[in-house]
């Protein structure tokens, strides 16, 4: 039974990284859009289960969360925007082939070389340093007068998960974090101001014709009525 | 990853119970509904088949599964198939990380003197004890969304990809308002692990030095605005009436499973119940303590989980027959007022929730 359970999460990460891999390259390769969006999806959530595999459950969460609302935003302006059924049938590969498949080799590369000398490896194995720990210490204390007495202490030993995101992002981190938020909401407001000015400039020639047509009808009809 | 044969069973016995409660919701609740509607509105509702009616969804079950499984020929085939499980699975699977009940140790079982099962161990209720449990209901209530959207547009007809667009839209704004609202609870229990959300709630609050009231959310007076901003998003999220804008039967045919029939669309009937079912358990976790008895210490035995766990079942009936009480009174919004209602009335009002209930945190009153 050892033996059966020990392999079980290398197996699991084999299968969830194979659909992983899968369903990336796909989502450049589908013809139609609203595949290649769905396929997107796929590769995410399955980053997201690695992520819980390895322990960290709050990004996982967030990883669904986040990219969930925004591939639903992508598959809509798909929907919207591009007529799937009258696609033209384009020649496959990109005339950059070459150039991009360099470029792939190049990062799988420097991943394996960083993979390999163990620069980013962190303690294997040891999922207990990734759990949020309470120890509980009694303590000798002497007080000025001679006396003895024990207190209880409470020791919170945070790593790892929404805590440790949490301290990270509002203490040790807290004025990049700001920062990153500004500029997000900046740019908001910018795409929110270019919207605007656009609008209104082309206003008028945006109102179609019939629609004029129909307001002038209106007002004179309103005139025979009032009249 | 530490885990052995025992552990493993206990987790398929855990699987087995939960799926067989939130599988058999929905002929439970189709029942509820079709004879709560009858009540609501004065009328018998179905009482033909089996005495009050009961065995009806059983005819039910018996017709979809005779219909015709039509696709309709433009329909995109494999996504048209394929929508009703992406609508299936959040709603099944959400309820994983809900505690259904008070943790236990396990006796030692034996049988003639041979021990069949080592005691000690302690049976925690839950499938999944996730660390960021509430973002985990968020993260698949947000995945709900893709079963109405890919259905809407699989289905190439207008009135579905009306419905899709809506319920997507209405789903992507009202997530926010959830999400907001739960941050009060969130804030009071000082984690996202949902057991530790009913743990706080556990014990009772004492007014006056006389009256002793159940520690829950509810009974918070810092709860109350989030309360009503997270049961209305929820209904929202949900799919019910008042915001039913994938479906609206009035004015879209029937949204977005205008061309489903037969087991396809009794997966997406099934489907919404189950995510009722789903929304319920998550509410009474948030804000109605859970698997807590009121004035009651359950204790740690398998008396006190059996109670706790019908406590926790009751609370959740109660909530159903709230959706469906609240389906059959209050009509549809319009399509405009649902977008205002959720993005200046509710977000801000969850938004103001969260800065009460951090004041009081601060004050030191919770």
């Amino acid at each position: 039974m050892d033996s059966l359970t020990a392999n079980v999460p290398l197996l699991l990460f084999l299968i969830v990284g194979t659909i992983a891999v899968a369903s990336s390259i796909l989502v450049v390769a589908m013809r139609n859009p609203v595949h290649s969006a769905l396929f997107l999806l796929v590769t995410f959530l399955c980053v997201a289960m690695l992520f819980i595999m390895r322990g960290a459950d709050f990004v996982g969460a967030v990883q669904v969360l986040v990219y969930a609302g925004g591939i639903m935003v992508l598959f809509l302006f798909v929907v919207m925007l591009i007529n799937v059924r009258s696609l033209p049938h384009e020649r496959m590969t990109s005339p950059f082939l070459l150039g991009g498949l360099a470029v792939g080799a190049a990062i799988f590369v420097l991943f394996a070389t960083i993979v390999r000398t163990g620069a980013y490896h962190d303690e294997v194995n040891r999922p207990d340093l990734l759990r949020s720990t309470s120890t509980h210490i009694t303590e000798t204390v002497r007080a000025a007068d001679g006396t003895v007495a024990t207190r209880h202490v409470v020791r919170h030993h945070i790593v790892g998960n929404s805590e440790a995101v949490g301290s990270a992002l509002y203490q040790d981190y807290l004025v990049p974090f700001e920062v990153a938020s500004l500029f997000l909401l900046v740019a908001m407001i910018g795409a929110i101001v270019i919207g605007k000015r656009e609008l209104s400039a082309l206003e008028e020639e945006t109102v179609p014709d019939f629609i004029l047509e129909r307001m002038e009808t209106e007002a004179d009809v309103k005139e025979v009525v009032n009249a | 990853m530490a885990f052995d044969a025992t552990d493993i069973v206990l987790s398929i016995v855990k699987i087995a119970i939960v799926l067989s409660f939130v599988l058999s919701v929905t002929p439970v609740m189709a029942w509820v509904e079709r004879r709560g509607a009858g009540m609501i509105q004065d009328r018998p509702g179905p009482n033909r088949v089996g005495p009050f009616g009961l065995l009806q969804p059983f005819a039910d079950a018996l017709k979809f599964l005779t219909k015709e499984d039509i696709i309709p020929a433009q329909a995109n085939k494999l996504l048209y198939t394929l929508a009703p499980a992406f609508g299936l699975l959040p709603a099944l699977t959400t309820i994983a990380v809900v505690p259904w009940g008070r943790p236990f140790v396990i006796p030692q079982m034996t049988i003639g003197g041979h021990v069949l099962f080592t005691g000690g161990r302690l049976f925690e209720p839950i499938i999944a004890d996730v660390n960021a449990g509430i973002l985990v209901v968020f993260a698949l209530a947000s995945l709900s969304v893709y079963g109405v959207t890919t259905a809407g547009w699989s289905s190439a007809n207008k009135y579905s990809m009306f419905g899709a667009i809506r319920s997507s839209a209405q789903m992507i704004s009202y997530e926010l308002s959830l999400a907001m609202a739960a941050l009060g609870v969130l804030l009071v229990t000082g984690s996202l692990r949902l057991s530790d959300v009913v743990w706080t709630q556990a014990g009772s609050f004492v007014l006056f030095d006389t009256i002793r009231v159940p520690a829950w959310n509810c009974f918070s007076p810092g709860m109350w605005l989030s309360m009503v901003v997270f049961i209305a998003a929820a209904f929202a999220e949900t799919n019910r009436l008042p915001f039913d804008f994938a479906e609206a039967e009035a004015e879209l045919v029937a949204g977005y499973h205008t061309e489903y029939s037969s087991m396809k669309f009794a997966l997406f009937f099934m489907s919404e119940y189950m995510s009722m079912a789903t929304m319920s358990a998550v509410i009474v976790t948030l804000f109605f303590g859970g698997w807590g008895i009121p004035w009651y210490h359950v204790p740690p035995t398998f008396l006190g989980f059996l109670l706790s766990a019908i406590a926790f079942l009751i609370k959740i009936c109660i909530m159903l027959f709230v959706f469906v009480w609240v389906r059959w009174t209050i009509p549809r919004l319009k399509y405009d007022i649902l977008m205002r209602l959720g993005w200046k009335v509710f977000l801000p009002l969850a938004i103001v929730n969260l800065v009460i209930v951090a004041g009081f945190i601060a004050k030191g009153w919770i």
